[in-house]
């Protein structure tokens, strides 16, 4: 009898350990969140006490007299990423429709569908080894003919790179939302008498749009962060590009190239005010990105 | 006539998009076929058997190897696994069982805004809690970025699959008798072990190419460590130090990591569609 109720005590234990660890670490994820935007803030606080808004407008980062201002870097991270967005998107939207309505089923499908998954699995870095052996060249050439110093790399180079890493995310996004369109408004069209085109771009693409839409900005959300390839390919330079085919820098690559080398306090805080500047507009992003969908699933 | 005409015009139309369509497509994944077929060109000539067991040796040198980033990648990997792969599992349990709480909804957020963290601000993020207290740059430190990196799949994937798992499941196990931890334990978690494997590799897959974490956390070292708590290297960074130097010995041997990379990725990829076909969840 004794024994029974021991055992029973003990699994009683048993059971709130779980159910505590289950909650705790539950509790732990949210945390380590708060604590990351905590660390940050608090770190780049010298930089801001310092710089104050000066940071973001102010147009020379030289370390050596130490002056740090951002300007250039938000140029060439806003610059890159739109332009990777730009030349991505015709190329996603098709992608989209190709899985999401011509093809969703089937061999063809599957092929595309894993060729897509793993342009996204290929990492960044060589993505931009790649980059560097390929595509500069390539521009180069290009930049020759177009008569502009031939640097080879630079924003636009980053971009293209920028563009293909990117197309993955929009499209998994834009195939599930084109292909959860309710079939009696296709039915309905079709019976009309409209052509596949005219589905697509009468009712698909209205009805989806917002769903298009997330898809881009969580793709954004991938091009403002993204580090490595578009460090080896922008070529590192502290000016305000001129130009799309003028050498760069983003935020990222930024903080990338000079963190482990940062001397000094407000240098390195500056780099991380970047970080969580970057860290901040990613996040509103990907939540609005998120908000979004889940209107549209609902 | 007039109809006739315009009928013509639009099915005109509707082919022509359906080309443009289709061209979209194929050029998108032109990317992928010329990026595979020029590593595994130059990456093929670089890779025999010193490759794998000699150290990088200076430029002018033939014969170097990267057996050093090849074990400093298999070992922050494994390590990054033991911190991810329970913690990351718990916290999908949580979520799949108690779906609905306010502390379940803060944390799917918290694990999506996790999810979109630049990999940099994950470097930095480590940096500050780890390797300045620590006095110095660690392998150990590189892996708990990763891992870092790895939880939101993990999370996802084991919340998802253990969501499509039957309640009846769990009330037969309860109705025996059996306590709330052994059924979720025994019962629950193995049924949907391979989607929660499935999630586990992919998560591995994802950050095995990672480079901007580790810059400043594992950091690279020239010479064969197994020491996790000094600087390591790993395939990645051996790969950006390699491909940014002007040397084209060295090239050729981040070719050659490069294709070691990529193999190991798609094998992983493999791996988790012979999973998913094999044991697939079905009740």
């Amino acid at each position: 009898m004794n024994e029974i109720a021991f055992q029973a005590k003990q699994i009683n234990l048993k059971e709130k350990v779980f159910k505590k660890t289950l909650t705790l670490s539950a509790i732990t994820v949210v945390v380590i969140l708060l604590a990351i935007f905590f660390t940050l803030l608090i770190n780049s606080m010298p930089s801001i006490k310092a710089l104050g808004g000066k940071f973001f407008y102010d147009k020379t980062w030289d370390p050596v007299a130490d002056e740090y201002g951002a300007l250039p870097f938000l140029v060439g991270t806003l610059l890159t990423s739109f332009l990777a967005l730009i030349i991505s998107t015709p190329f996603s939207i098709a992608v989209a429709i190709f899985l999401g309505e011509y093809y969703k089923k089937g061999v063809v499908a599957e092929i595309f569908k894993n060729v897509i998954d793993l342009l996204a699995g290929i990492p960044s870095v060589i993505y931009g080894f790649w980059g560097l052996f390929v595509l500069v060249p390539i521009v180069r050439t290009i930049e020759l003919k177009l008569n502009l110093p031939p640097y080879g790399v630079g924003i636009f180079t980053s971009s293209v790179i920028l563009a293909i890493m990117i197309l993955p995310f929009s499209v998994s996004l834009s195939r599930q939302v084109i292909s959860m369109v309710p079939s009696h408004l296709k039915e309905a069209a079709y019976s009309l008498g409209a052509t596949r085109f005219e589905v697509i771009t009468k009712i698909i693409i209205p009805y989806t749009k917002s769903g298009l839409f997330a898809g881009l900005l969580l793709a954004l959300g991938r091009a403002l962060g993204e580090t490595m390839a578009v460090t080896m390919l922008i070529g590192n330079t502290h000016q305000i590009p001129t130009g799309i085919f003028s050498p760069g820098n983003t935020m990222a690559s930024v903080i990338a190239n000079e963190f482990s080398e940062a001397t000094g306090k407000i240098y390195t805080s500056s780099l991380i005010e970047m970080g969580l500047f970057l860290f901040v507009v990613v996040t509103i992003i990907n939540i609005l990105g998120k908000q979004v969908i889940k209107r549209f699933t609902l | 006539m007039q109809i006739e005409k315009q009928i013509a015009h639009r099915n005109k139309k509707n082919k022509i998009f359906k080309g443009v369509i289709i061209a979209g497509t194929v050029i998108s994944t032109l990317p992928l076929l010329l990026i595979l077929f020029y590593i595994f060109r130059q990456g093929i000539t670089a890779i025999n058997w010193q490759f794998f067991t000699n150290l990088p040796k200076p430029v002018g040198e033939t014969g170097g190897g990267v057996s050093n980033a090849i074990v400093g990648s298999i070992l922050i990997l494994l390590v990054s696994c033991v911190i991810a792969i329970p913690v990351g599992i718990i916290i999908g349990i949580y979520l799949s069982e108690v779906a609905k709480s306010r502390l379940a909804y803060y944390c799917r957020l918290a694990v999506d805004v996790l999810q979109g963290i630049p990999s940099i601000v994950i470097g930095i993020i480590i940096y500050e809690w780890i390797v300045r207290p620590m006095g110095g740059f660690s392998a150990f430190s590189g892996s708990v970025a990763l891992a870092l990196m790895m939880l939101p799949s993990i999370i996802k994937s084991t919340e998802e699959t253990l969501k499509l798992l039957p309640e009846s499941l769990k009330e037969a196990s309860l109705a025996l008798g059996v306590p709330y931890y052994k059924t979720i334990l025994k019962i629950i978690v193995p049924s949907g072990l391979s989607g929660i494997m499935t999630g586990v590799i992919l998560s591995i897959a994802r950050v095995i190419g990672e480079t901007a974490p580790l810059l400043f956390t594992a950091f690279g070292n020239p010479f064969m460590s197994t020491d996790i708590f000094r600087p390591m290297s790993s395939l990645p960074l051996i790969i950006f130090n390699y491909a940014t130097s002007p040397y084209s010995d060295w090239h050729q041997l981040a070719w050659g990591a490069s294709m070691l990379l990529i193999l190991m990725i798609l094998i992983l990829n493999i791996i988790t569609k012979i999973v998913q076909r094999k044991w697939k969840v079905q009740f």
